[in-house]
């Protein structure tokens, strides 16, 4: 059992300044990176969108790796950080979707199409939804806890798919720039460092959150333990 | 007791469902070239479909007044007349990539909805960048 009081330690704190410090220089990198040739300073969403959609793939993936432990060990803390990760993931997806829709309407020409990779990526969103009214719809706390896991388990399914649809099926959505199936990045290195300035700011961040999450979560419910 | 998240729920899982049987059947093939058109024309007769291809060089017609666009679809085997009533996207231009809605009337393909598909690659133009610069060049690539 945990003894701090509630609050940031001091491995939050030092993962949250970091993670902010390097979401300002990312900033500063993504505003100073040169236009596109076809789209102008349109490709500075690239920074934000590609972030938050790798980190969450990254968040969905962790949720699922605690569910599995959850499931394996039975400790209360793997699924509240399950939890904790598959929300960040999901409030990542929605960062990823209106980046990207932002940069479609001018790009494509519409905000919003049903073509593979963004129907995967739907389908992946309902998921997470799916995944917290589950966690609202049982009260007993380790019912809760294995459904959970089944469907944060299941849900990892999606993260492949939804990577592969742009290559599996014919989509308007592109192939992915730093591509690491074929090994290439159709990319310049004054736009590739920014990318993965903001990816490395992205993936702190993350990573801040979950700790800070994952806490406040013991904390209920150690305090939920007391009460009751 | 927790009724309304079970419905919450059920609407979830019943949009999964339709989006994957019903949306993701029909655009698992997003769109179709016109060499597959041809090769089965009947099935595709009359029907709302996808086309996509290369703007080819040189057939861009658009009449600003009554914005009227006309250019020729190909993937390098088959040609499309297509036609579309509208102002094209902005990366709208020749050897472009382009998905077409829309269906048949009799040669040409008439087009209601134009996107277009952005390739995997960034480039930075060539020379020196300033704003200027780039509002021109991006000016010229309409």
């Amino acid at each position: 059992m945990r003894t701090e009081r509630p609050g940031l330690d001091a491995l939050s704190s030092a993962l949250l300044g970091l993670g902010y410090l390097l979401l300002l220089i990312g900033f500063y990198f993504a505003i100073k990176a040169p236009p596109d040739v076809q789209q102008g300073y349109l490709v500075r969403i690239l920074y934000l969108h590609v972030a938050a959609a790798w980190t969450g793939y990254l968040a969905f993936i962790v949720a699922g790796v605690y569910a599995l432990l959850y499931l394996l060990r039975g400790r209360p803390a793997f699924d509240r950080l399950s939890a904790a990760s598959a929300e960040i993931g999901l409030w990542l997806s929605f960062l990823m979707v209106i980046g990207g829709m932002m940069w479609a309407r001018p790009t494509w020409g519409v905000y919003w199409v049903w073509e593979p990779r963004l129907t995967s990526v739907a389908v992946m969103i309902a998921i997470y939804v799916g995944y917290f009214l589950v966690r609202q719809a049982i009260e007993d706390p380790e019912m809760r806890a294995k459904a959970a896991a089944a469907v944060a388990i299941l849900g990892v399914v999606n993260i492949p798919i939804t990577y592969m649809s742009v290559y599996w099926w014919r989509s308007i959505h592109q192939t992915a720039t730093i591509d690491v199936i074929n090994r290439k990045t159709h990319m310049p290195p004054e736009m590739l460092i920014p990318l993965l300035v903001n990816l490395f700011a992205f993936t702190v961040l993350y990573l801040a959150f979950l700790r800070i999450k994952g806490r406040l979560a013991a904390f209920e419910a150690a305090r939920e333990e007391s009460d009751g | 007791m927790k009724a309304k998240y079970w419905i919450g729920l059920l609407v979830v899982v019943g949009a999964i469902g339709y989006m994957i049987w019903g949306g993701l059947g029909q655009s698992l093939v997003y769109f179709i070239t016109p060499s597959e058109y041809f090769q089965d024309q009947a099935k595709y007769q009359g029907k709302r479909i996808r086309l996509g291809g290369i703007v080819k060089e040189g057939s861009i017609q658009f009449d600003p007044k009554t914005l009227e666009l006309r250019f020729v679809l190909t993937d390098g085997v088959a040609e499309v007349p297509v036609f579309h009533k509208g102002t094209p996207p902005a990366l709208f231009k020749e050897r472009q990539g382009v998905v077409v809605e829309g269906r048949f009337s009799g040669e040409t393909f008439h087009g209601d909805n134009l996107l277009i598909k952005h390739s995997e690659t960034y480039q930075p133009p060539k020379e020196g960048y300033t704003p200027e610069e780039v509002r021109k060049l991006i000016k010229e690539a309409k």
